[in-house]
């Protein structure tokens, strides 16, 4: 994934044909121009501003950017986050494989339909889904009032951001699961339950496996969406300080309240942690499969 | 018995898979569904297996009520097309599997899966993974795994299907072997007529879901019951009775044991290409005159197109040293002889008579 970016394209690209054929000009060849838009595009998007960042981030040193961790309120919006994206994790992941199962297996009536309907959460605006949340489940709402007299509330609490942002991130898993799940068909399963399994052991001994690399990435990237959720939760959650307020909110906050290296030292955590965790997830399916393919 | 199937009928929507089928596989016998696609030879293995419901009909293994049992309880052994082996678990891994499900100690369970190891001729390859194996070595594993928790019964599902020809007619004479030794009541499907000839101790033959004919595969050959049956068990060239009567007028002073069909007809004949003897002269028997169309070796067997009077196709075969001895070639005129051949009565869908010339 990140090899090539060492090697500068001048020298790899260049044959010896080519600079026979055109001896003197500098022209490049369609590869190499490819390979230069396209390395100079992704540096002038992602790697640059990310760096800026990080520079930004321990511009004073390490001194500041542990002090900017270390006030309450950003440790409590840190606090939250990861509560609200264990819980939505955790929920989208049972569910998700589900409803992987359900769109690879079963044949209903909606079927097709549910299938177009789980990618909503990607083709509409977060800001958008928050909204729809705060219309059902706000105090005004059908739901939500009902729920609010027996003194459950939903909105401007906890429950509506666990809410808000498993509506965003609901797509990974079902999007991951079912490609994998369809390739692996049902051959094996079966072959299990004539070899005497029952369906749970069938499950966490044959199917589970088999899918486990796209289902890790499903969790993956809902974990990653989940510590950057911004807009729903906006929306949803009111932003109190101390008590509603998110990573993302807290940098939102900061940015808006003029101290900005509170924001820096924030964004490069998070931005960091979802980094760790993409590279960490590459690299252990790589030494797996790996290991299994040398097979001893 | 080793496996009884009885009434056995199955539906998908409008087409009618499995239509009232029953029949029985004696214990420690080998036997061969064969019927083309969509015959429903597939649907009634997994319906023996408890892969698949039945809409109506009985299943019983080794002399019990099987019916409503759940497959992990009727002790099958399932063999698929494509292997279906565990790509996440070694060979030992896959072929414990049912092992361990029935408890057995390690050391039990280790000395099973070397004992089959050994059987399936895959000793060195325990520690691999399936991606690791070529095609008929993934079949022995799916094989050995099915295998070793000791099933009554066996199932193979177009076990052959997937691998390339030298490896398919291999394991063939591998799979016959092992059922010598190891003895389990298996059934296997197959579209394949040579397969289940070369394999089988018996064949029931399917056709749109009912059973056409069942038995040992030589008695199958040589009295079909049907035209299906015929057709589908190897070659056979079909003419209207009118050739050979045909026939008849070309040597009146032989005429054929034949009845002229009365009223009854239309009536067609069966020869099969084998059963054509060609020469170059009648020799006072009755026989066509014909020209060749077309003479097709096929290393040891050489195949002739022929065309009778009348244009009717027919089909020959014969050995490479006898189409030596009578030096054809292509576009000659020959003479040639129906040996043995059925009359087939369409009206009452029966074979009405046989002749042996």
């Amino acid at each position: 994934m990140l090899s090539g970016s060492s090697k500068t394209p001048q020298s790899s690209v260049l044959s010896p044909e080519s600079s026979v054929l055109s001896p003197k000009s500098r022209v490049l060849s369609p590869q190499t121009f490819l390979i230069v838009v396209v390395v100079g595009w992704f540096a002038a998007l992602i790697l640059v501003p990310s760096l800026a960042l990080a520079k930004k981030a321990f511009d004073g040193g390490f001194r500041p950017f542990w002090d900017a961790l270390a006030s309450p309120d950003a440790q409590r919006a840190f606090g939250l986050t990861l509560v609200i994206t264990l819980l939505a994790t955790v929920v989208n992941t049972l569910f998700g494989l589900g409803f992987a199962m359900v769109l690879v297996r079963q044949r209903f009536w909606g079927r097709a339909l549910a299938d177009g309907l789980v990618d909503l959460p990607f083709a509409v605006s977060p800001i958008i889904a928050g909204l729809m949340l705060v219309i059902v489940y706000g105090p005004m709402g059908w739901l939500g009032s009902r729920l609010e007299s027996v003194g459950f509330k939903v909105v401007y609490a906890w429950p509506g951001m666990v809410l808000a942002t498993m509506f965003v991130t609901v797509p990974f898993v079902v999007r991951e699961v079912v490609p994998v799940l369809r390739e692996f068909g049902i051959d094996q399963e079966e072959v299990a339950r004539t070899l005497g399994a029952g369906r749970w052991r069938t499950f966490w001994r044959v199917t589970l496996p088999s899918i486990r690399w796209g289902l890790a990435y499903g969790v993956t990237l809902t974990v990653a969406r989940s510590l950057g959720e911004f807009g729903a939760l906006l929306v949803v959650s009111g932003n109190i300080l101390g008590r509603t307020q998110t990573a993302t909110l807290y940098i939102h906050d900061t940015i808006e309240g003029f101290h900005p290296e509170g924001a820096y030292a924030a964004s490069v955590v998070l931005g960091g942690i979802s980094f760790v965790l993409l590279i960490g997830m590459e690299l252990v399916r790589k030494i797996v499969s790996e290991k299994e393919e040398s097979g001893r | 018995m080793g496996i009884a199937v009885r009434h056995l009928s199955k539906r998908f929507a409008d087409f009618q898979a499995v239509d009232d089928v029953s029949f029985e596989v004696p214990e420690g016998q080998l036997v061969a569904l064969l019927g083309p696609s969509g015959s429903g030879k597939s649907t009634i293995l997994r319906i023996i297996a408890g892969l698949e419901p039945a809409d109506s009909g009985e299943v019983e293994l080794t002399g019990a009520d099987a019916t409503n049992l759940p497959v992990q309880r009727r002790g099958v052994g399932f063999v698929f097309q494509h292997y279906a082996l565990f790509r996440h678990m070694t060979i030992r891994q896959n072929i414990s599997f049912g092992l361990e499900i029935q408890r057995l100690d390690r050391t039990e369970i280790k000395r099973r899966v070397d004992e089959l190891l050994d059987l399936v001729q895959l000793s060195g390859y325990a520690g691999r993974y399936p991606s690791q194996l070529s095609g008929g070595q993934r079949q022995r594993v799916a094989l050995a795994r099915a295998l070793a928790p000791r099933p009554k019964v066996l199932l193979l599902d177009e076990p052959f299907g997937a691998l390339d020809s030298r490896v398919r007619d291999e394991l063939r004479t591998w799979l016959r072997k092992l059922h010598d030794e190891v003895h389990v009541t298996s059934l296997f499907v197959t579209h394949d007529q040579q397969e289940a000839f070369e394999v089988s101790d018996q064949i029931v033959v399917l056709n749109r879901g009912k059973v056409e004919q069942m038995g040992p595969p030589q008695q199958l050959y040589e009295n079909p019951t049907s035209p299906f049956v015929t057709e589908f068990l190897g070659a056979v060239n079909v003419l209207p009775i009118d050739s050979i009567l045909s026939m008849n007028s070309i040597d009146e002073e032989a005429p054929l044991p034949l009845d002229i069909p009365g009223p009854n007809g239309p009536e067609l004949i069966y020869v099969r290409p084998h059963d054509m003897e060609v020469s170059r002269d009648s020799d006072g028997r009755p026989g066509w005159f014909a020209r060749i169309k077309r003479l097709t070796p096929l290393g040891g067997l050489v195949r002739l197109e022929l065309s009778l009077p009348d244009n009717t196709r027919v089909l020959v075969q014969m050995t490479r040293e006898r189409c030596r001895e009578l030096n054809l070639r292509d576009g000659e005129g020959i003479f040639v002889v129906p040996r043995n051949w059925k009359v087939f009565h369409q009206k009452s869908e029966n074979f009405v008579q046989d002749y042996v010339i």
